[in-house]
């Protein structure tokens, strides 16, 4: 039985189980990755590259100028406050998205769908209504105050950013280690039960070795999220990279600031990639038996009492705090004579922009994960990363460049869905490769071997073999690309077709006047929007 | 391959119903929100019979797109909440002078000089306060006397707002870079709590999280609107300074404009009585055509302490207003 095994003999990756010595398949097999799939690779990949190389050429071209802003002191300090940040806010995510991950799937805790659907809930809310909803809830007039009694201090600088962010991202980790559980066969896991070893061991030794494609796809996520944020950051007035960034494009007509702080950004970012490509090593992660359904492990009642209260934190911290303040807002809003009601258009435009471009992100994922799976080398690995720092950009720097190019070369393009729909799914193209990596990280090529060897080609092999076997962690990618499509703002704004509405247009215009009744019901009607393509998610149990 | 037929059906289809925008149709981007300027954009359509498309962003990422853009810009008329931003459109040569008998119905101080953009509504700079914890006679007659140590972590500014940049803009103007400079570290040595905008800043200090803070006037109005008992108030400068200059939402035509003609009719109807009533009244800024009252709870325009200053050259310190912001260690 292969379980996992080290690609070379001398592989630095876990060795766990019993393993027999595996290369990588293309080396085995000594094929090349058809050139289609490549030409499908690049073509994908073009309009993230574009943003990137317009900002080195701005940097390239700006002479002294950008080396003053690279040594400057307070740039230094931002990028290290940033640093800070994101690895507190990703250690945080990591630890909690696994152990909710787990309980809802692997133990008997009582009411375990319902936990699943809500645990990930806080990722529809966008990270700056999360922020605003904590701001209100907090402080010596805040509702916890009001509702309690309790003199509640205000919440902002860091604990407050790392509390918005690490509640808006955990859900990353949650969703692609479920995907993951769901996928692993349980077997090893039961044999080492059988022989003796305690849950807590099975846990830390077979389990989680096993889940680290899961656990790293989703940290590199929760990671260059954090790193690109605004809204959460700036409302917390913690001073981070992107602050920078941000107010160089307010208050200069001259870009090459912000365009040097961006690539700046771009570094942080592939450093971020390569120490998360270094801690998976070169293990593999696939067993070549079907996968079995996990059984439900019986928690004591002590273990029972904990796992409900840290899931219920979680839950009143991301879903209920939040939902509390929003309601609160309509209510304050529509009790003054304010008039609130839903923005169908904007509900549209929500559901059509996001749902084209999971799809697009989906289909565009597919072509960029078996490259770099499948076919590794130097030109994949570049295609991976330029996917993941596009993710860790701040969209108004993608979405400048890609006006800039837009108005001069697109035509009647400019200012159309079509353009935003591929931005939005250039810039979440990560989080649909990086959940269907994870996947296909998974899936034995011996399989894929099989179908080439019985006559089938390389492209009748992708379709009825891989694609189909990578189904769930296409899915949840492709579900996480429409969560926080719904979500976005900056690129919307400036991409989006003249008269189309999102509903994270609508909160943001109407908070930014301070109509906050109507901005919260806009915000509810996100939560709800979301919340169902999150309840399929999480509730669909994977076909076997 | 199924899906992939599908998607490509799917955003075809998408396009063909988006792609619009005919050439009698005029494109307006608007760096004020929807939820203030819609019922205008309507009124208008209904009165003179132009179709009109809307863009709606932040005023900085309205001038932002309009750089890159350049000649190329879809735009006929740009619409920003401050001077500076449209400044810098203007500065970019991007706009195209206005009809003189439009730049007439505004006193001059609130327009480009050279014409190329118009006054629509004023924003005072103000100081929103706790009247909990504080009176109108506790606070300093000019902003310099918010760097007194007395202040100390009490007093919120936006430093990455372009009303802040703004007035950053107009104290080098007025007091030079080195007085600027100096006053910005004053602030930081105060610890001045850094919020991302104005609207942040009013919500704190209505709150009760924040003494006080530097913002525009009309944000407490709103906020009181939805909230008639929170404890606030605005506090106007009593000196001519930067601090209380009463700084324009500008609009201007782009050079490039297809349809100028139009682009002309619609400021005129934002500078038409039914509008700066319904800047008046429905977004507490305050009309700057002159005849049509402000607000009844604001002083009047004209008591307020105005410093001599060329509303036009504030965008050409706008760089710098930011390098002094940084180099200050405010951001």
């Amino acid at each position: 039985m292969t379980v996992t095994a080290p690609w070379e003999p001398e592989g630095r990756g876990p060795v766990v189980g019993v393993t027999e010595p595996a290369r990588p398949p293309s080396e085995r097999t000594g094929r090349s990755a058809p050139w289609w799939l490549w030409v499908a690779g690049v073509v994908v990949v073009l309009p993230l590259v574009l943003p990137l190389v317009s900002l080195f050429g701005r940097v390239l071209g700006s002479s002294g100028a950008a080396a003053d802003i690279l040594f400057d002191a307070r740039t230094a300090e931002l990028a290290l406050r940033s640093m800070v940040l994101t690895v507190l806010v990703s250690a945080t995510a990591v630890g909690v998205g696994v152990a909710a991950a787990w309980l809802v799937t692997s133990t008997d805790i009582p009411g375990r769908k319902t936990w699943g659907v809500l645990a990930p809930l806080p990722l529809v809310i966008p990270s700056y209504v999360l922020a605003l909803a904590f701001l209100a809830a907090s402080g010596p007039r805040g509702t916890l105050a009001t509702l309690t009694g309790w003199d509640v201090p205000v919440l902002n600088g860091l604990p407050g950013a790392w509390l918005a962010l690490a509640l808006s991202t955990y859900p990353f980790v949650y969703l692609m280690v479920m995907a993951a559980l769901r996928r692993l066969d349980p077997a090893l896991e039961d044999a080492a039960r059988g022989l003796g070893a305690s849950r807590w061991r099975v846990f830390w030794t077979v389990t989680i070795p096993q889940l680290r494609p899961a656990i790293g796809a989703g940290a590199l996520l929760v990671a260059l999220y954090t790193l690109s944020d605004f809204g959460a950051v700036s409302l917390m007035r913690f001073a981070a990279f992107t602050s920078a960034i941000y107010a160089q494009y307010a208050g200069r007509i001259d870009r090459t600031p912000a365009a040097v702080l961006s690539v700046l950004l771009i570094v942080i970012a592939l450093v971020i990639i390569w120490a998360e490509g270094r801690t998976r090593g070169r293990a593999v992660y696939f067993s070549n038996r079907p996968a079995r359904a996990r059984t439900a492990q019986a928690l004591s009642t002590w273990e029972r009492v904990f796992a409900l209260g840290f899931l219920g934190t979680l839950v009143t911290l991301g879903v209920v705090i939040p939902v509390i303040v929003l309601v609160g807002w309509v209510w304050r809003g529509a009790s003054v004579g304010e008039k609130v009601s839903i923005d169908w258009g904007a509900v549209g435009g929500s559901l059509l922009g996001s749902s084209l471009a999971a799809l697009l992100a989906m289909a565009a994922a597919i072509p960029v994960v078996v490259l770099m799976v499948r076919y590794q080398s130097r030109a994949s690995a570049w295609l991976e990363r330029a996917v993941f720092v596009t993710f860790s950009l701040p969209h108004i720097t993608v979405a400048l460049a890609v006006v800039f190019f837009a108005v001069r070369y697109l035509g009647p393009l400019y200012q159309s869905l079509t353009v935003l729909v591929v931005v939005y799914a250039s810039i979440f193209l990560a989080q649909a490769t990086g959940s269907a990596k994870a996947s296909l990280l998974q899936v034995d090529p011996s399989v894929e071997e099989a179908s080439r060897s019985l006559g089938k080609g390389p492209l009748q092999t992708l379709r009825s073999v891989t694609v189909p076997l990578i189904r769930p962690g296409l899915l949840a990618g492709g579900a996480l690309v429409f969560l926080t499509t719904m979500k976005e703002l900056p690129a919307t704004l400036l991409l989006r077709p003249t008269g189309f509405d999102t509903l994270a247009v609508r909160i943001w215009s109407a908070a930014d006047e301070l109509f906050y009744a109507r901005a919260a019901a806009s915000a509810l009607v996100l939560l709800v929007l979301s919340a169902v393509p999150l309840y399929f998610l999480v509730l669909k149990e994977p076909s076997r | 391959m199924r899906r992939f037929a599908l998607i490509a059906i799917a955003i075809a289809l998408a396009v063909s119903a988006c792609s619009g925008g005919s050439d009698d149709t005029l494109t307006v981007y608007s760096g004020r929100s929807e939820d203030l300027i819609a019922p205008l954009i309507e009124q208008f359509k209904d009165e003179t019979g132009i179709d009109v498309a809307v863009r709606y962003g932040g005023s900085a990422e309205i001038a932002a797109t309009l750089l890159e853009e350049g000649a190329n810009s879809p735009a006929d008329v740009v619409f920003t909440q401050d001077p500076a931003s449209i400044g810098t459109v203007a500065l970019a040569d991007l706009l195209a002078p206005l009809p003189d008998d439009v730049l007439g119905i505004v006193p001059e101080r609130f327009s480009d000089t050279d014409g190329r953009w118009v006054g629509v509504s004023g924003r005072a700079r103000t100081v929103v306060y706790d009247t909990a914890l504080l009176s109108a006679d506790d606070l300093p007659a000019t902003e310099d006397g918010l760097t007194d140590p007395i202040w100390e972590s009490d007093v919120g500014i936006a430093p990455t707002n372009g009303s802040f940049l703004a007035f950053v803009a107009a104290k080098i103007l007025l007091d030079g870079e080195a007085a600027t400079l100096a006053w910005l570290e004053g602030m930081a040595a105060n610890n001045a709590p850094a919020y991302p905008n104005n609207s942040s800043i009013v919500s704190a200090v209505a709150d009760e999280q924040l003494p006080s803070g530097m913002v525009n006037h009309y944000y407490l109005l709103r906020r009181l609107a939805e909230e008639p008992d929170a404890t606030a108030a605005n506090y106007f400068f009593a000196e001519p300074t930067a601090g209380s200059l009463v700084m324009p939402a500008g609009a201007g035509i782009l050079a490039t404009s297809a349809n100028p003609e139009a682009g002309a009719a619609f400021i005129e109807f934002l500078l038409s009585e039914s509008a700066q009533s319904y800047f008046a009244t429905q977004t507490f800024e305050y009309p700057l055509v002159p005849g049509i009252p402000a607000d009844p709870r604001l002083p009047p325009i004209e008591s307020i302490p105005t410093p001599d200053i060329d509303l036009s050259e504030l965008a050409s310190f706008l760089d710098l207003a930011t390098d002094l912001v940084i180099e200050a260690g405010l951001l």
